[in-house]
Order: structure tokens, then sequence, then C-alpha cells
């Protein structure tokens, strides 16, 4: 079993390793989007820590979405996916395996990004540490959420924006608690509560997210 | 109203052993269109199915409900007796599906496709016996390169390579010659004959004729068009 998940996991990353324009793109997303709003909202170091954290949360959120689309699609455009699905190991395991993966490839470098990014936002060391820990357990949701939004719309024409419109609504908590954490951290009211419900809200897509993204993958594939 | 028939079917006699494969009562939609219906056939080891119909008949349809990728209308498919979405991890554990897709990654060299099909399949890669299997498909001269520089047909001889590898019972293949030269043909063949000779099925569906003497084939004829006689 354990095997079956190393595998797709060293399998999506010795691929993403071969083709490193396709992540990133998605890094660079990132970085221009939380760039652009400094340059929109005017250099006012209060302005630019206040709105920091949101708009750190939002660029990261958009981000994953871009490389999500593609998270099913190319394996199921040269076949390799229904070879996965019809593998004697559960669906299930495929899909957590390949949310696991896309973690790595895509959220990892966004908590690499983010301190630097911080710090253009004028954001104490403080709250970049509860910024970094607020990624670390959210960017898990928007893989795990994403693959059931990734595994709906496969095979659809103009599913990229279909899956936008879907996974967003159910990012809301995400954003919510983990933007919310770092305000909190600023303002002095503490981040524990955040952090919590951040950490729940993981624990609770961790467990749900590959069954229903794995019953959505088999009826795409019918 | 399209019915499914067979055409031959070997006469099976009292002390033969229960069929691995048994279909009862199929029926397959697309959409609103009906495709088949009331089809019933069995498979015991060492039977070839081959079938056949016109384009849009529902071939890969049917392959697709055998391999469980797709849930019939009606109807249920059995191995070893069972409902194939009751034992589904053990019928996947000794099924190989060969699609239209090749399920060949463009980006790894062909030895390395076949490490992660083993591993996907749960299996421990052994290197030696997959570089053999890829040299005895005539393709030593690419085992470095990446498949994306390699030729349709060269990429259908990876996928082959890994059929061969999985080491199922049985085979179901849909269109597996489409792409492969007259060489290529000759060694399916043969290897089609080996894999039944030591007891494995086979379920094909093909344009082309194929050679496959001292082999006990049933044909099956999806659709209600007429087809020649490829055996």
């Amino acid at each position: 079993m354990h095997r079956f998940l190393l595998a797709v996991l060293r399998r999506d990353l010795t691929l993403a390793a071969r083709r490193r324009g396709d992540w990133l793109i998605a890094q660079f997303f990132f970085v221009m989007v939380a760039s652009l709003f400094p340059l929109g909202v005017g250099p006012e170091p209060e302005m630019l820590a206040r709105i920091g954290p949101g708009v750190l949360w939002v660029a990261a959120t958009l981000a994953s979405l871009l490389s999500l689309s593609r998270l099913f699609a190319d394996d199921h455009h040269d076949g390799s996916l229904e070879h996965m699905v019809l593998s004697p190991e559960p669906t299930v395991l495929l899909v957590l395996g390949k949310a696991m993966a896309h973690w790595l490839i895509y959220g990892i470098p966004v908590l690499l990004i983010a301190p630097v990014l911080g710090i253009q936002f004028n954001l104490s060391w403080d709250a970049i540490l509860v910024l970094e820990f607020s990624l670390l357990l959210g960017t898990p949701i928007l893989s795990l959420l994403g693959s059931v939004g990734a595994a709906l719309t496969l095979g659809l024409r103009g599913g990229g924006v279909l899956l936008t419109l879907l996974i967003l609504p159910l990012y809301v908590p995400a954003l919510i608690f983990g933007a919310g954490a770092v305000d909190g951290a600023m303002m002095g009211t503490g981040a524990e509560a955040h952090l919590s419900l951040l950490g729940a809200f993981m624990v609770l897509s961790l467990m749900i997210s590959p069954w229903i993204a794995a019953a959505a993958l088999r009826i795409s594939l019918e | 109203m399209i019915i499914a028939g067979i055409l031959a079917r070997p006469s099976i006699s009292v002390a033969m052993p229960a069929p691995l494969l048994s279909v009862h009562d199929l029926a397959c939609a697309r959409g609103e269109r009906l495709l088949f219906k009331a089809m019933n056939f069995s498979l015991h080891a060492g039977e070839l199915l081959l079938v056949q119909g016109g384009n849009g008949q529902g071939k890969t349809s049917l392959l697709r409900l055998l391999t469980g990728l797709a849930r019939p209308e009606t109807g249920e498919v059995h191995w070893r007796g069972e409902a194939i979405r009751r034992v589904s991890e053990a019928y996947h554990a000794e099924m190989c599906y060969l699609g239209h897709a090749n399920g060949v990654k463009d980006d790894l060299d062909p030895v390395e496709n076949l490490r992660f099909s083993d591993g996907l399949q749960g299996r421990a890669f052994d290197r030696t016996r997959a570089v053999a299997t890829l040299e005895q498909l005539g393709l030593s001269r690419c085992l470095d390169l990446p498949c994306r520089v390699l030729s349709f047909g060269q990429r259908r001889r990876v996928a082959l390579a890994a059929l061969l590898l999985a080491g199922a019972t049985l085979w179901i293949l849909d269109e597996p010659l489409t792409g492969l030269d007259v060489h290529a043909v000759a060694l399916m063949e043969g290897l089609i004959r080996d894999h039944l000779t030591a007891g494995g099925m086979v379920v094909a569906t093909t344009h082309q004729a194929l050679n496959l003497e001292g082999v006990s084939v049933q044909r099956l004829l999806v659709g209600n068009v007429a087809i020649p006689e490829l055996v």
C-alpha cells in the first residue's frame, strides 16, 4: 500500500523535474500577483502591512488553481490515468498520492517564496513566522480540495475555468483562517485560534477529499 | 434493434471447468443510444475472444465494461464467478488493459516507463527483465531516449512491453496492432499464442487479419454490420 503511494509520488516528482517550466509558471504567477498590489495601492508601509497577509494568501490560492487543472489531465490524455485507476490498489491512494505530489511541487516553493514577499509587504518577523505556519497548514488544503475539482472537471472543455468556479468557494475557509491568523498576530489578539481551525480544516479535507476525488475520477473516466 | 450474438463458439462439455470470465445479460448505452443488449458469453483459460464490429458499434465500450472502467446499463461481468465490482482489486491484479492511448509518458524513457508501471501495479521492478522485454520487442536502440522522440509504433511497443511484464492472466486489448509494422504484428501473434498456451486469456478487438493457428478462438459480433472473417 505505501509502496503504491511512494510510486505515485516518485512518478509525479520525476515528471515535474523533467518539465520544470510547468511548475515555475505557477511560482512566477504567485510572485507577480503579490507584487502588483504594492504598485496598485501605493507604497505606504502601514497600508501594505495591513493588506499583506490577505494578498499573499489570495495569490497563493490563485497560483495553486493555475496548476491544478492539469493534475489529472496530462495522465488522462496519454492513457496512463486509466492504467493507474485499473491498478489493484485503491483509487483513493492514487488521488492522495497525486495531491501530495502537487503539494510538494507547488506548496513547498510557495512556503519558500512567501517570507521574501512578506518583507516586501513590510510584515514583522513574528507576522512572517505566523504566515509561514498558516501556509504550511493551508497549502495542503488547496492541493486536497483542488484534487476534487480536478477530478470533477476532467475531460471537460474549458475545465480550467469551471474548476476555478467550483473550487474557489471551498477555499474560502482556508483563506479566512489563514489570513486571519497573520492579522491576529499583528493586532496582538493571537493567532492560535485561527491556526487551530485551519489545522482542523486540513485534517478534515485530508480525511474526506481523497474519497470524493476518487469517486469523481471514476465518474469522469466512464 | 441492435443485437449482439456469438458467431462461433466451442462446444462446452460438462467436464469443462467453470469459465474465468463470464458476461451475463450485458447492455451498454452511450447517451441515449443503446449500443447492445442481452449479451452473454464466457471465456475459459487458454481462449481468445475476438470482438468484431464496424466503427462506432460499441467494441471499445464493451472492452471498457469488461475492465470495470465503465458500468453497464444492465447485466454483470463476472471474474471467477464473482461480479468484478465486488472483487475489483483481485480482478485488476489479474487483468491488464491496453486501450487506444498507450499510457506511455513522453518525458520518460522506455525503461523508466516500465519501472513506474511496475510500481503502480504494486510489483518490484526487475530492470534486467524489463530491458530484455524491450529488446525482445525491438527497442534495444531506444532504451535511453525519451518516449517523446519515439515513433507511434515504437511507443506502442513500449506499451506492449508493459503488458508482458504485468504478468496478467487476462489481457484486454483494444486494437493492439494499430501502428505496428509486419514484424511487430508477427511478434504480437506469437506473444498472444504463447500467452494462450500458458493458460492465459485474451479479449481483443482488431480490424486486421491475425494468424492464430492452433488457438481456440471465439468470435463476438457487436452491432449489426457484417464483418468478413479475419482469422
